[in-house]
């Protein structure tokens, strides 16, 4: 891996950023979508930690929100369904060096992709994970997810969903090696960047939960929220969020919680109603799949030569017997056990 | 149980059991040995092993494993036998051989199974473990008696040994060494250097405790050592030693020391037979030189884990076989799209859905060409010797990476497990990817620049200032930005197929075994290489007008093809997937489904080319193939 250190170096006086250094196309989600709120609370954060475009990927799947690395002027990568994570996690482990964001919908993430979400949370590799979630399938119009409501009434749900609906952060609480888990409402944006960044200083898979309003399918659904800020519970500890005086003054139902509590964590995933919003869990202490693999590892073609000819030298037959004392060993059988499927 | 009545062969030679005489050495050219025992008993090693010391005394060799799909099928079933087959030669030798001329079997069940596969020839040796005749239970007694008078019946030479009193007289646990008394008598039948072999067995449990090697070799000498006295027959097969040193492995291990040579750093996989066996010696040795071998969640993910790391950094390579091959389709789709380069390795078994796990089948070549929905041109390799595993994984690094596409590399369960000498490689600096490109991208360039004959472009990888882009697997335009537009849609997947006509040009023609002009043209690709090869030249001795052609590039095909055939009369496609014969009732010109080789020549060259193929799950033979030959030549 080449890193141009010298260009770095030179770069850093003159290489502050604004705002329109991040942004990309004109944004194609629908008036008053919560994504529009995500994408402007993540510019924001890039500038203010002035990440630089070239060394920051944003990765998602397919969905409404999955568009969001259009609209950034980073590197990003927009690609099939579910797979989101995956693709982040084999960007982090090739190079290290990059920022790594991913965009994913309760769709993307919680269904056809929820195989990949547990193991991601259990590789905690260093990335900020925003999960979309406002409860439907927009871009396929309206049908249930699995975070939608039970009763919910979709296209495919005529008669309302028949099922509980899924509940991102127990699932992900639940996971050996979680790191970091958060809360984030669409309609609070200052909390919301708050969170991102908090998500973004944390060194493991930081998992953000965001529920995010659709104003095509689910007009109404966040109505009683969004008017009553009782229905809201912030979350706040000296080493969790701090809450900023113009808000606490609107949104004075607070809990004080310890984001090193664990099981507090849990407990408070389960609320439901008012909505808890803030970090639930961090822990900074859970190692890095990247770094427990030693990513990012320079290879110089000595070291591949050297590697290559010590093989060569345990199978090899030489003419002459006097060299003769490497041989071929015997290779892995069934006798030692197949895994078969 | 046994059924000895199912032995049709009438009985020609008397069992021998005689006592030591003056052996007389006969010299043969070749001779294929099989070793098989109940799963766990060590066959295995001791087949390995054996090839391993001829191979070292300069002997050809290829070795072929005997896997039953289960880990831990019941003792003594016909289904169960696990072990070897050696084909030993005095000169280099290209597949697994015919039937078997000698076996030795720890039961009669294992033995009865490959009878009954019809792998041995007609008055095959056989060495059979005798401590079944005198067991407690009654039932096994005489179902070993009964498959021993069965087997004496149909003509083979059967020799009682006794190999669990013999030792017992040197361990407890017989399970643990038996394998290698039978090295020992191996040895002494085979003429084997004895020095070789003890140092095989150091090799071999050199990892374990000082002791078990001691006792391993105590065993392997009293193998010996009772063959000498026993057995009145010895066999020598000269070779001819190597003038540069060789390499043996088998194809799944050559293919794992292709990715460590090819400079790739990341592997993602997930477990699947028979292609598995390539990221365990990965794992062992790819960390040393800074490369990364992740077991991923699920073949999906192993492929999209495998297409980011291309995309941020080198061509990455997943390995995997048929159900994850298939698993693995959208993603493939999407590197296809994004035109990121990635290497797929697909060791090909006996499909469709799970199939035969353990065994070879060329199956895939079809849906390896064409897979993926929607035009997804792909470049597809199909490597044909276990030399030819080690440096497709180069050449496919080395393509993906030119034409920034998705290169499938196809092979089988044949290769995997099969271990042949070949040339030492000599490491060349241009095997390595080179480093990633982290310059600033010029003002006006675009993420895809498709060059308007080639489609070639160079592809913008993070980090590099101005080359900020957001791949989709979306149709896009050279800006890498959404277009549903018509204009830029037939555009961008014209440009992607144009790729493979680039490289196509840069291909030379197939080299034809044999004369360039004659009756028949035999063409496969792949594993069969050697089996077929073997076969045309037997024929070509016998003054038969036939040649063959092997095709290793599937995706583009080379060109001068259509040349080639223009010398021969008819052609054969030979190989190990499915094709109707028009014997069938039903079956005619308007339906035959042709092998999938056939299928492609067929529709490319639109000449007459018929096909022959089986799906047994096993290599094909190359009698079995000059016999075929034969009759397509005597139908004409």
């Amino acid at each position: 891996m080449v890193i141009a250190t010298t260009d770095c170096l030179l770069r850093m006086y003159d290489d502050r950023h604004e705002l329109e250094d991040y942004q990309g196309g004109v944004p194609r989600w629908c008036t008053g979508c919560g994504d529009n709120a995500i994408l402007a609370a993540v510019q924001r954060l890039c500038r203010d930690e002035n990440l630089r475009p070239e060394k920051t990927v944003f990765v998602s799947g397919i969905g409404c929100s999955s568009r969001f690395p259009h609209y950034m002027r980073t590197y990003g990568f927009h690609g099939i369904h579910g797979r989101a994570l995956p693709v982040a996690e084999g960007i982090k482990m090739a190079r290290p060096d990059l920022n790594v964001f991913v965009n994913t919908g309760d769709g993307d993430c919680c269904s056809i992709g929820a195989g990949h979400w547990i193991h991601a949370v259990r590789y905690n590799m260093n990335m900020t994970v925003m999960l979309h979630d406002n409860q439907i399938y927009g871009l396929t119009k309206m049908q249930a997810s699995p975070t939608s409501p039970r009763g919910l009434r979709s296209n495919t749900t005529p008669h309302g969903a028949y099922l509980e609906a899924l509940q991102p952060l127990t699932v992900t609480l639940g996971v050996q090696n979680v790191s970091f888990v958060a809360q984030a409402v669409d309609w609070i944006p200052d909390v919301l960047y708050d969170i991102l960044s908090a998500a973004f200083h944390h060194k493991g898979f930081s998992f953000v939960r965001i529920i995010q309003r659709c104003p095509e399918w689910l007009p109404t659904m966040w109505e009683p929220w969004l008017h009553d800020p009782e229905r809201v519970v912030l979350l706040s500890h000296e080493r969790g969020l701090k809450i900023a005086a113009d808000i606490a003054k609107i949104y004075r139902n607070r809990l004080q919680h310890d984001p090193v509590n664990l099981n507090g964590a849990r407990e408070i995933a389960s609320r439901l109603d008012p909505i808890p919003v803030g970090i639930l869990y961090r822990n900074p202490d859970v190692p890095c799949y990247e770094e427990l693999r030693h990513a990012g590892r320079l290879r110089p073609p000595q070291l591949i030569k050297a590697g290559l000819e010590t093989e060569f030298d345990k199978f090899t037959i030489w003419p002459d017997e006097k060299h003769s004392r490497a041989s071929p060993r015997t290779t892995r059988s069934a006798d030692d056990g197949l895994l078969i499927s | 149980m046994t059924n000895a009545t199912t032995l049709k062969r009438p009985p020609t030679a008397p069992p021998a059991r005689s006592a030591a005489t003056e052996n007389a050495v006969t010299t043969l050219k070749e001779h294929v040995v099989e070793i098989v025992s109940d799963s766990g008993e060590g066959a295995q090693r001791c087949g390995q092993s054996f090839g391993a010391i001829a191979a070292k005394m300069g002997n050809g060799v290829w070795t072929v494993e005997i896997i039953p799909a289960e880990i831990r099928p019941p003792a003594r079933s016909v289904a169960g036998a696990s072990g070897n087959r050696i084909r030993l030669g005095a000169r280099r030798v290209s597949n697994g051989g015919d039937e078997a001329n000698l076996v030795v079997a720890f039961n009669e069940q294992v033995l009865l199974g490959r009878v009954r596969a019809g792998e041995l020839e007609a008055d095959c040796i056989i060495l059979l473990e005798s401590m079944w005749r005198e067991h407690s239970n009654a039932e096994i007694a005489a179902s070993y008696m009964q498959a021993y008078d069965g087997l004496v019946k149909a003509g083979y030479r059967v020799y009682e040994i006794p190999m669990e009193r013999e030792c017992l007289k040197v361990v407890a646990d017989t399970r643990r060494g038996k394998n290698m008394f039978a090295l020992g008598m191996l040895c002494n039948l085979y003429s084997l250097d004895l020095q070789l072999a003890r140092e095989q067995i150091a090799l071999t449990f050199g990892k374990k405790d000082a002791s078990v090697v001691r006792s391993n070799i105590m065993l392997l000498e009293a193998g010996y050592d009772w063959a000498a006295a026993n057995l009145d027959f010895r066999f020598k097969i000269p070779a001819e030693q190597a003038k540069e040193p060789q390499i043996v492995v088998n194809g799944n291990m050559a293919m794992a020391l292709g990715i460590l040579a090819s400079g790739m750093e990341v592997c993602a996989m997930y477990p699947i037979t028979p292609a598995t066996s390539a990221s365990h010696y990965l794992s062992e040795v790819f960390e040393k030189v800074g490369g990364i071998v992740h077991q991923a969640e699920d073949e999906i993910a192993a492929c999209a884990f495998a297409i980011g790391a291309s995309y941020a950094g080198k061509c990455a390579v997943t390995i995997t076989s048929g159900p994850g091959y298939s698993l693995k389709q959208e993603a493939i789709g999407l590197a296809v799209m994004g035109e990121i380069p990635l290497v797929v390795v697909n060791v090909q078994r006996g499909g469709p859905s799970t199939g035969l796990p353990t065994k070879a089948e060329q199956g895939d070549l079809l849906t390896a060409i064409f897979g993926s929905h929607g035009d997804a041109p792909k470049v597809v390799l199909a490597p044909s010797t276990i030399e030819d595993c080690f440096y497709s994984i180069i050449t496919a690094r080395r393509i993906a990476e030119t034409f920034n596409m998705v290169v499938v590399v196809l092979s089988d369960a044949n290769l995997a497990t099969s271990q042949q000498p070949f040339r030492r490689p000599q490491f060349s600096d241009a095997w390595l990817a080179p480093p990633i490109d982290q310059s600033a991208v010029p003002d006006g360039w675009k993420p895809y620049d498709w060059h308007a004959n080639s489609g070639i472009f160079r592809r913008f990888v993070p980090g590099q200032p101005g080359g900020m882009h957001t791949l989709t697997g979306l149709a896009h335009d050279a800006s890498s930005h959404v277009a549903y537009d018509p204009e830029i849609n037939q555009h961008s997947i014209r440009s992607r197929s144009l790729k493979l006509a680039a490289l196509q040009k840069t291909l030379k023609p197939p080299p034809v075994f044999g004369a360039a002009s004659g009756d028949l043209l035999v063409i496969g690709w792949g594993s069969t290489r050697g089996a077929i090869e073997e076969a045309v030249a037997s024929l070509q001795a016998d003054d038969h007008k036939v040649s063959s052609l092997h095709l290793t590039l599937l995706q583009p095909m080379p060109g001068g093809i259509k040349e080639i055939l223009r010398g021969f009369k008819q052609f054969l496609a030979i190989e190990a997937n499915w094709s109707d014969t028009v014997q069938e009732k039903l079956v005619d010109e308007a339906n035959r489904r042709y092998s999938a080789l056939a299928t492609l020549l067929r529709s490319r060259y639109l000449v007459d080319i018929d096909c022959w193929s089986e799906v047994r799950g096993q290599p094909i033979k190359p009698g079995t193939i000059r016999r075929v030959i034969l009759e397509k030549l005597c139908r004409h």
